[in-house]
């Protein structure tokens, strides 16, 4: 199911579209909020424990540091693995 | 002997046999009611081995209930009842009857109280599932069905000589834990690996499932890998070795399928990593760890089906598959985004949804074990999961960039069946209960600490702040990544090519020897023997005579000097 052409006919967009979610504002309105959400979220341990089963764990702001922290590895480590891995789609057909 | 109990397999095979004989509004009933069937025969099963039969002189035991098996059973007859709803008016009717069939062997290996019955419907379901990655119809999927065949029979062999292994020296065929401690049982371990997509032959998954219809997918994604996890428990509850080959896979799952294009195949890998979470707690091996693995299969068959099924709507709708191609569906396909969106969420273990309640019992019994670099690698795959599967996946398909497509949303029956999926995955996230009813060991969990919620939201959230500040690096590019598949499908093949061409090397100088010595000597054997050379041209009787009264003189004589 990989063809490019694909049989099915799919309705395209006349022109260009201006749909709310995708106008600059909202993005900035939205990365806005997410700041917001992202800190309450640390700062919200003042408020409720979080029981550090291996002591570092319940450290301030330990989950946030560390799910960041191991994202960005992971996208990195794809990053150079893919240099060495990636090739092109049709590198099997022949 | 079978004492009023209905093997549940039989009735989903029949429902598959009918589905081929029927047509029309008989084939929609069928469809709905082979399933539903199915699933109250999983229900009449009680604890302990109902059926028994002899077998090549073997006291089988065809039918075995337990609370673990009939979890499996339940969740895979749901599992074959909503994706027959998806599918029935969209799917070939031979797509369908493979799918029931293969669901029908899913069940089968649940209930399965001997090695010789697992054997058979595992093999069972190899056949069904290449059957239904053929249905794909392209030459892709023909090609790419043949490599899972050739696979999944090696892993029947490997799995038939561990069994056999076990029959001689043990002479018990019975289905009971075992130790990964000799040749035979790890035959049987590596063959239920294979199933489960372990390394080195993780690739087969990825290779395979994406290239089935927009309908096969969805059945595809539950039965394999998840039966094989089921065979974990049964046999290899505890054993360490699957800890490390869990996590391999967890990461494998999460780097492959960051480097992919291909939104099903994104969904591949992400089948992968979450094998591999149940793979882990099968090898942590307590009550709280085989509850968190069997819960666990039943919350990620739901919610996988249930992005295979938003992925299948695209496909179906548009025609397209990559990331690179899509994106901005979310104007004209709100509920396919919106399911998919919460199928993305579940896997990414969101609170509120059912992979909240069902993974962190996993985390949670490495942390009772003490297991502090397998508690810490976990939590960094769910932040790796929300990254590669509930953010990209849904990312890419139904926003980035406005790819200009405008399709139709689901059909009516594609859309029934994302709602019921997703609604479960909520249900199970905020009313865990059922699922804990149905468990096999009886426990003391609350899925909602505020300190445990608090925690994986800010796992979880970072994470998405990293995807989108990562963003310029994960730009897709039409590419493929190289697995360990490109040993067999590139190295060996070269490898067989050379010995080929080495053959066709010797033939030819072969053939030019044998062409010289026919010219040379040949010609004047040839010559000698030929109707009218010396030895080859008929004799006149009075000359024969001679020649045997001449022996026969010999032989005397030779006889009388001795």
């Amino acid at each position: 199911m990989s063809d490019r052409e694909s049989s099915v006919d799919c309705p395209r967009a006349a022109g260009p579209d201006n749909h709310w979610l995708t106008r600059p504002g909202t993005i900035r309105l939205l990365w806005i909020v997410s700041s917001v959400i992202l800190a309450l979220t640390v700062l919200a341990q003042f408020a409720i424990k979080i029981k550090g089963y291996f002591v570092v764990d319940g450290w301030l702001g330990f989950g946030a540091v560390f799910g960041f922290l191991c994202c960005a590895a992971m996208v990195l480590v794809a990053k150079v693995l893919g240099v060495a891995l990636k090739r092109p789609e049709d590198y099997y057909d022949d | 002997m079978i004492d009023g109990v209905i093997p549940p397999a039989f009735v989903l095979l029949a429902g598959a046999a009918l589905i081929g004989l029927t047509r029309g509004h008989v084939r929609t009933a069928v469809l709905f009611a082979a399933p539903l069937a199915a699933l109250w025969a999983v229900w009449q099963i009680p604890d302990g081995v109902v059926v028994t039969a002899q077998f090549l002189g073997y006291e089988i035991q065809p039918v075995e209930g337990s609370p673990v098996r009939r979890l499996f059973a339940t969740i895979f007859s749901l599992m074959a009842a909503t994706g027959g709803l998806y599918a029935f008016r969209q799917a070939k009717w031979y797509e369908l009857a493979a799918g029931y069939a293969y669901a029908a062997s899913a069940v089968g290996v649940s209930f399965a109280g001997d090695l010789i019955t697992l054997f058979l419907y595992w093999e069972l379901m190899a056949i069904f599932s290449t059957v239904v990655v053929w249905c794909g119809g392209t030459p892709e999927a023909r090609a790419a069905g043949i490599r899972y065949a050739i696979m999944h029979l090696l892993g029947g062999v490997i799995l038939k000589v561990g069994i056999e292994g076990v029959v001689v020296h043990t002479g018990s065929v019975e289905v009971q834990p075992l130790l990964a401690a000799n040749f035979d049982t790890w035959m049987i371990l590596i063959g239920i690996l294979i199933n489960a997509a372990a390394p080195p032959v993780s690739a087969w998954l990825a290779d395979a499932y994406p290239s089935s219809s927009p309908t096969g997918s969805v059945f595809l994604s539950a039965f394999t890998t998840k039966s094989a996890v089921l065979a974990l428990i049964l046999l290899f509850p505890g054993e360490p070795v699957l800890i490390w080959v869990g996590l391999y896979m967890i990461f494998y799952g999460i780097i492959y399928a960051l480097l992919e294009n291909d939104a099903r195949r994104i969904l591949a890998y992400s089948i992968v990593n979450q094998v591999g979470f149940m793979v882990v707690a099968v090898g942590i091996g307590t009550e709280l760890a085989i509850n968190g693995a069997a819960a666990h299969a039943f919350a990620h068959i739901v919610y996988k089906a249930l992005l295979f099924m938003s992925a299948g709507v695209v496909i179906y709708r548009t025609g397209m598959t990559r990331c690179s191609d899509l994106g901005g569906l979310f104007r004209t396909m709100p509920l396919t985004m919106v399911c998919g969106v919460i199928g993305a969420l579940a896997i990414s273990s969101f609170p509120l949804t059912s992979g909240f309640t069902t993974k962190t019992l996993i985390s949670v019994a490495a942390e009772q074990q003490g297991l502090a670099t397998v508690y810490f690698l976990l939590a960094a795959a769910s932040a790796g999961v929300f990254l590669h599967a509930g953010i990209k996946f849904p990312w890419f398909v139904f926003f980035q960039k406005d790819s200009g497509l405008r399709p139709k949303d689901a059909p009516w029956n594609m859309g029934a069946a994302m709602v019921f999926f997703a609604f479960l995955c909520i249900f199970l996230g905020v009313y865990p209960q059922p699922l804990w009813a149905l468990l096999p060991y009886p426990m003391e969990y609350s899925a909602y600490e505020p300190g445990k919620v608090l925690f994986y939201l800010q796992l979880l959230l970072f994470s998405g702040l990293a995807f989108f500040l990562f963003l310029p690096l994960m730009k897709r590019t039409l590419t493929i990544s190289l697995d360990m598949d490109w040993f067999w499908r590139v190295v060996l093949f070269r490898l067989g090519n050379a010995v080929l061409n080495l053959g066709v090397a010797l033939r030819e100088a072969m053939e030019a020897t044998v062409e010289r010595v026919q010219q040379g000597p040949g010609a004047r054997l040839v010559q000698l023997l030929d109707s009218s050379g010396a030895l080859g041209r008929t004799w006149q009787i009075g000359t024969t005579a001679l020649w045997i009264a001449v022996l026969l003189t010999v032989y005397v004589f030779l006889y009388y000097i001795d």
